[in-house]
């Protein structure tokens, strides 16, 4: 076990694959000699050449079709996004070529898009989004978005070896701020799985990413002051998410909200909130809540921004007014 | 003003003059925005006598079976929009034709001659026409949308110039996994307008690699005209911007596309980079069936009509005696009968279970 980066464990996921298969290559923007705009693949270059470690003129369709041709062709392509904001530009091979693919003529795509996302730095409209909802109505994609290390590390080498077009969303408030404790050996985090982080009965936040981090807060002081026992669902994957595992956590403790960076309207917490009401609700004490972000673009100002966020004490919040039906 | 004056002026054939050195020689050819077929030296990609035979028969097999889909459109007996390619066989034929075994093609809407030439019987092809179990997208897809890997086949959407970047990245794995392999697709005239299109021919070029794509320049983008989606009259100039080989072809001649297709392809695979090639053809139809091209001047039908694909090349064999009158007709008979198995296959074929459409959405 070693303690490491959140940006240190998927750098050890994504060099582990390249080392376990000769198929896997990387591309992207200023990821050979500079190592990625956030130093994901820094060293890569030398270890493993200029044609697996691949640096692209800006284009991000392009990056990601070459990403579809070549896995066709037998690779087993892993992308970045410089920012999951330029993700944008490369929309129409994701949801039109990669995600219909298989389903179209059979044949699978096993590629990654790696897509450093999320705010809390500053980084103003074009730098901060969580564009995870863009993609999460569209069949044939799959999306993870690990909240630890361990995480990390795990579902980036469950993507890598998952057949389909996967998009792994990684957290830039995260990449350096959380460390924790990653096994040196192969191990995978099966996509589709949620974790329970923390036990609890009175209510349930399912949450991903930075999300978990401010419930796991939240859910802490809110035994200390209120004495209400939080449960923290991790979904981990968000296409598909852990039906199951939210069913049974909510049916336990009969409240949930579901928490998200990304925006509020047409945010992924509306599905499972749906989805909750759908199966569970006889088993509810009160209406299932959602915590995310306004509903406007990602301001740069601090005070813009920290406003806009969603955090800890708007959590408190949340859990405060679920706990009171 | 002189690069505008080079630009417009036909370029000059390359017999270099014999007091020029061949280094000369090659500088001339670089500084030439792009070479026509007369400026290369085709002779060694020339068709054998069976080659030429085969490059009839699938030209004919093309146009017969566009002319089936227009039929039974007629008859309400296609599911949804009939498209064609009739005026521009010669192109998908002649550039298919040029590939290896192992090569890969990645065909758009005007291409059903490279389905056909890649092998796909066309009683399967045509079955994905009328939304039946008996084709490679066992109906969820429809008209020449299809991919087949065995065949060298990769399916297109229908967003243009998507091909483009997705071609470049098989030729990006042949190049890494040192493969002697090559990747071809077209573009339309309108298709080179899309920024995909430019992102792939960027990328391939910078990468130098293994990838010819082929410009079918036929006049018309639906209803808009070449004039309204470029300034520059040839589409080959594209090339130059890239720092690419770029050659103008003749787009009705079917030999002439195989001996420019196969000296690109060839050159690609060699290492030397990726090809741009404008093939300059017609499309002789509207969009699709349901268009009837009312705003195509008749004149520019008449003029492209002498310049028929097929009426040439049947005229070239006879003259020249590669086949005879009688093989002409045993030819034409054997495709007409392969048409009408066709048909009457694809009619007949079973449409896929209601349910069967929500499986395989994912890979395993």
């Amino acid at each position: 076990m070693a303690t490491v980066t959140y940006l240190e464990a998927i750098s050890m996921g994504l060099r582990e694959e390249m080392l376990r298969d000769s198929n896997v290559y990387m591309i992207g923007e200023d990821i050979g000699v500079y190592g990625g705009a956030f130093k994901v693949t820094k060293g890569f270059i030398d270890e493993f050449g200029e044609d697996r470690v691949m640096d692209t003129p800006i284009s991000e369709a392009g990056i990601i079709g070459v990403c579809v041709g070549s896995a066709l062709m037998g690779l087993r392509p892993v992308a970045e996004m410089q920012f999951a904001d330029f993700i944008s530009c490369g929309f129409n091979q994701l949801v039109n070529q990669a995600a219909k693919l298989h389903y179209r003529w059979g044949e699978a795509v096993p590629m990654v898009v790696r897509c450093p996302s999320g705010g809390g730095v500053h980084g103003g409209p074009f730098h901060s989004q969580n564009p995870e909802a863009w993609f999460f109505h569209v069949p044939g994609l799959k999306i993870v978005s690990p909240s630890t290390p361990y995480d990390a590390k795990g579902l980036i080498k469950a993507a890598i070896r998952d057949n389909n077009p996967v998009l792994f969303f990684e957290h830039k408030y995260l990449y350096r701020r959380i460390k924790g404790e990653v096994p040196e050996d192969d191990y995978i985090v099966p996509i589709g799985k949620g974790e329970i982080k923390r036990e609890g009965k009175d209510m349930t936040v399912i949450a991903y990413s930075s999300a978990v981090h401010w419930a796991l807060e939240a859910a802490e002081q809110m035994q200390k002051d209120d004495g209400i026992s939080v449960e923290v669902l991790d979904l981990r994957s968000i296409l598909p998410y852990d039906k199951e595992l939210i069913l049974q956590s909510v049916k336990k403790t009969s409240k949930a909200i579901v928490a998200h960076e990304a925006t509020l309207t047409g945010g992924v917490g509306g599905d499972i909130a749906a989805f909750i009401t759908e199966h569970a609700f006889e088993y509810l004490d009160g209406p299932v809540k959602r915590l995310a972000a306004l509903d406007t673009p990602v301001p740069y100002s601090p005070p813009l921004e920290a406003h806009f966020l969603p955090n800890k004490d708007k959590m408190l919040k949340t859990m405060r007014e679920l706990a009171a039906f | 003003m002189a690069t505008k004056k080079k630009l417009n002026k036909k370029p000059v054939k390359s017999k270099p003059a014999k007091t020029q050195s061949a280094a000369a020689a090659a500088r001339n050819r670089q500084e030439k925005t792009f070479l026509r077929a007369a400026d290369l030296d085709l002779e060694k990609f020339e068709p054998t006598n069976e080659q030429k035979k085969d490059l009839y028969y699938y030209l004919l097999l093309n146009r017969a079976f566009d002319d089936r889909v227009a039929k039974l459109y007629r008859q309400g007996k296609i599911i949804g929009a009939a498209y064609g390619s009739r005026g521009q066989e010669a192109t998908s034929v002649g550039s298919t034709y040029a590939l290896g075994k192992d090569d890969i093609v990645g065909p758009i809407i005007r291409n059903a001659g490279s389905i056909i030439v890649r092998g796909l019987p066309v009683k399967n092809f045509l079955s994905n026409f009328v939304g039946r179990s008996t084709t490679p997208t066992r109906g969820r897809d429809g008209n020449s949308h299809l991919g087949d890997l065995e065949l060298g086949v990769f399916a297109p959407i229908s967003h243009l110039g998507s091909l483009v970047i997705n071609l470049a990245g098989c030729a990006l794995a042949f190049k890494i996994k040192k493969q002697p392999r090559v990747a071809l697709t077209y573009i339309g005239d309108g298709g080179t307008s899309t920024a995909e299109f430019h992102e792939g021919m960027n990328m391939a070029a910078v990468w130098k690699l293994p990838f010819v794509c082929i410009i079918e320049n036929n006049n018309w983008a639906y209803s808009t005209p070449t004039s309204h989606q470029n300034l520059t009259p040839d589409l080959a100039v594209k090339g130059k911007a890239y720092g690419i080989e770029a050659i103008v072809m003749d787009g009705n001649d079917v030999m002439e596309a195989y001996r420019v297709s196969k000296y690109a392809i060839e050159k690609a695979r060699a290492g030397n980079g990726p090809i741009l090639i404008e093939s300059k053809t017609m499309r002789m139809k509207g969009h699709a069936e349901h268009d009837d091209a009312f705003y195509v001047p008749k004149e520019q039908f008449a003029e492209w009509q002498k310049k028929d694909p097929i009426i040439r090349c049947e005229k070239y064999l006879l003259d020249h005696r590669v086949i005879t009158a009688q093989e002409n007709e045993a030819i034409k008979a054997r495709v007409a009968k392969e048409m009408e198995d066709a048909e009457e296959f694809a009619l007949n074929a079973p449409f896929p279970n209601s349910g069967d459409g929500v499986t395989g959405v994912y890979a395993d």
